[in-house]
């Protein structure tokens, strides 16, 4: 017998209530930064605000934007509000380009989100009763402890099985009726396939549900991941920078992730001018932390893009809804002066039967023209042995792609199996323009 | 009357080959013909072995991307003009050919054809009325 508990309060307020208790929230913060984060002080005085002038929900829009950039030169822990002695844990996101950028939690802070997790594995139906099993990678990575913390508020039976070692994930499966995966979507459709190649059917696993996060994925992922595994897949939001996992997730609808906005103020804005856009416009989610102690930030750029969605959800939530991650900026490919998203690609890989959801984006430079490659795997079941259905799948990837991208992309097929397979967040994307690989 | 042939996608990459003859050796499954046709990034490997189903899944639980497909075999004699007539039968019959390739057995004085195509069960018929001799697949896995 599963027992899922009911709403939190914070996610039924009326708006009218919700904007009073976000307004409140965002004067305290900001005083509270403006005395204790002298990073904070210099930019509102550079800006010329102070808190007091801050009266409206709108006013925010006089305050300046932190960025990554901020956090890395303030590297490591620069722009916390409390001091070390105070802060209980530390994380950190991995530094591809750089310095990695460090996020500090109060024991009040770690209580926060152990909460806000725990309305995210609600939402998606889980709780006491289920065996829930973490594939995230439990380190300086905010998602295997965030939703660790999350799965054992709700009463879950936690299995920290941690990413890799995936033979043992699906022997832990067997052997504990494991009935909910947690994990990046590319890992948990890699688990299926090794549980096949070891002779496990995934579909006879007592697995009913998957909480996916960490990297964009598109819908026609996720029909995947639902089809292998006959499970449902939710999907949720977050980044180490406002709490990690716990921002935002997906309910039983299933029809955009609700923000816990009690406790995070979203807004959407330009990512070129930085103006802040209207309700249900498509540009990049920039939020600011209402109730953290450690690491409070003042309209922080994600650097996501996503849009929200107003209007009441049939599950009861006030909170209002962002639709799922279709990128980040800085995967944001431009070839042949065209805007490519990786996940625009993934959405018509996935669509086309006899593929894998398996590839790879190679760009290049011939001359001065880019040029796209996409490499893509077969799936074992979609080869027929015929020469004729292998350029018609080619075919048909080339011509759905050029179709939305308006570039026509060389297509490779390859082997089922050729590509490396990730336990974390998959690399899909090679761009040779730069000069190397990244 | 239909032979199962076995057909392997293979990347255009170097030990893809000897990495299925390796497999079927270490089963001690015996290849009787193969072909290859290929582009310049992948190809597919063609193949009648002596155990179609075990090589099947032999190679499959190896991770290669393979597929069991019907085909068709035909006996022509081993001499110049031997084959002309059975395809000129097949054409006139309004019959379509997707490939075909050939061995020579070692005993006899004839020449075998695989054919794909796409209604075997006519050709089958068609062949055997122009006099040609269609092999049963017993026959073919075990020459």
């Amino acid at each position: 017998m599963r027992v899922v508990s009911g709403l939190r309060r914070g996610e039924t307020l009326s708006r009218e209530e919700l904007r009073e208790l976000q307004l409140v929230r965002l004067k305290a913060l900001l005083v509270r930064v403006y005395e204790r984060v002298p990073f904070y002080r210099r930019k509102m005085d550079e800006a010329g605000v102070k808190p007091e002038d801050i009266r409206s929900l709108e006013d925010i829009r006089h305050l300046p934007f932190t960025t990554k950039e901020d956090l890395r030169e303030n590297y490591p822990f620069g722009l916390f509000a409390v001091p070390l002695k105070d802060v209980v844990r530390i994380h950190a996101s991995s530094g591809t380009t750089g310095k990695p950028t460090v996020v500090g939690y109060t024991r009040r802070d770690l209580n926060l989100w152990a909460e806000l997790v725990a309305r995210i594995v609600r939402m998606a139906g889980v709780g006491r009763g289920d065996v829930a099993q973490v594939c995230f990678s439990y380190a300086l990575f905010t998602g295997g402890f965030g939703l660790h913390a999350g799965l054992e508020r709700v009463g879950a039976t936690v299995v920290p099985a941690a990413a890799g070692n995936t033979e043992r994930h699906v022997r832990l499966m067997q052997d504990f009726g494991t009935t909910v995966l947690v994990g990046t979507p590319s890992y948990i459709l890699h688990i299926a396939e090794v549980a096949r190649q070891m002779g496990v059917d995934p579909r006879r696993l007592k697995v009913r549900k998957a909480l996916c996060g960490a990297e964009p994925w598109s819908e026609g992922m996720r029909a995947e991941i639902e089809r292998t595994w006959g499970i449902e897949a939710y999907d949720n939001y977050g980044l180490s920078e406002i709490i990690g996992p716990g921002v935002a997730g997906e309910c039983l609808e299933r029809q955009g992730l609700h923000i816990n906005e009690d406790h995070f103020l979203v807004e959407v804005i330009d990512p070129n001018t930085g103006e802040p856009l209207p309700v249900g416009e498509k540009g990049e989610l920039v939020f600011t932390t209402l109730t953290k102690e450690a690491l409070p930030l003042i309209r922080y750029r994600t650097r996501d893009l996503s849009r929200l969605l107003p209007g009441p959800c049939p599950c009861g939530r006030t909170t209002i809804r962002m639709e799922r991650v279709m990128g980040r900026t800085d995967d944001m490919l431009i070839i042949r002066g065209v805007n490519v998203f990786p996940s625009q690609i993934e959405e018509v890989i996935t669509s086309i039967p006899g593929l894998a959801p398996h590839y790879q984006i190679i760009v290049d430079r011939k001359g001065y023209l880019d040029e796209l490659e996409v490499q893509v795997e077969l799936a074992q079941e979609g080869f027929t042995g015929s020469y004729e259905d292998l350029e018609s799948l080619e075919e048909a990837v080339r011509h759905r792609l050029q179709s939305i991208l308006s570039i026509t992309p060389k297509v490779k097929l390859l082997e089922y199996g050729s590509l490396t397979r990730s336990t974390g967040k998959a690399k899909r994307v090679i761009d040779r323009r730069r000069g190397g690989e990244g | 009357m239909s032979v199962k042939q076995i057909s392997v996608f293979l990347e255009n990459k170097s030990g893809r080959l000897a990495a299925v003859a390796r497999l079927l050796a270490s089963r001690g499954i015996n290849i009787r013909a193969l072909s290859i046709a290929d582009t310049s990034d992948f190809g597919i490997l063609r193949l009648i072995v002596d155990r179609p189903e075990e090589a099947y899944r032999a190679l499959k639980e190896e991770g290669f991307t393979v597929s069991l497909t019907d085909v068709l075999a035909v006996a022509v004699p081993d001499r110049p003009g031997g084959l002309a007539p059975a395809l000129e039968a097949l054409s006139e019959a309004n019959l379509n050919i997707e490939y075909l390739y050939a061995f020579v057995a070692r005993h006899a004085d004839q020449a075998l054809v695989l054919l794909k195509v796409d209604d075997r069960e006519r050709a089958v018929k068609v062949l055997e009325e122009a006099g040609f001799k269609v092999p049963s697949p017993e026959e073919i896995y075990s020459l």
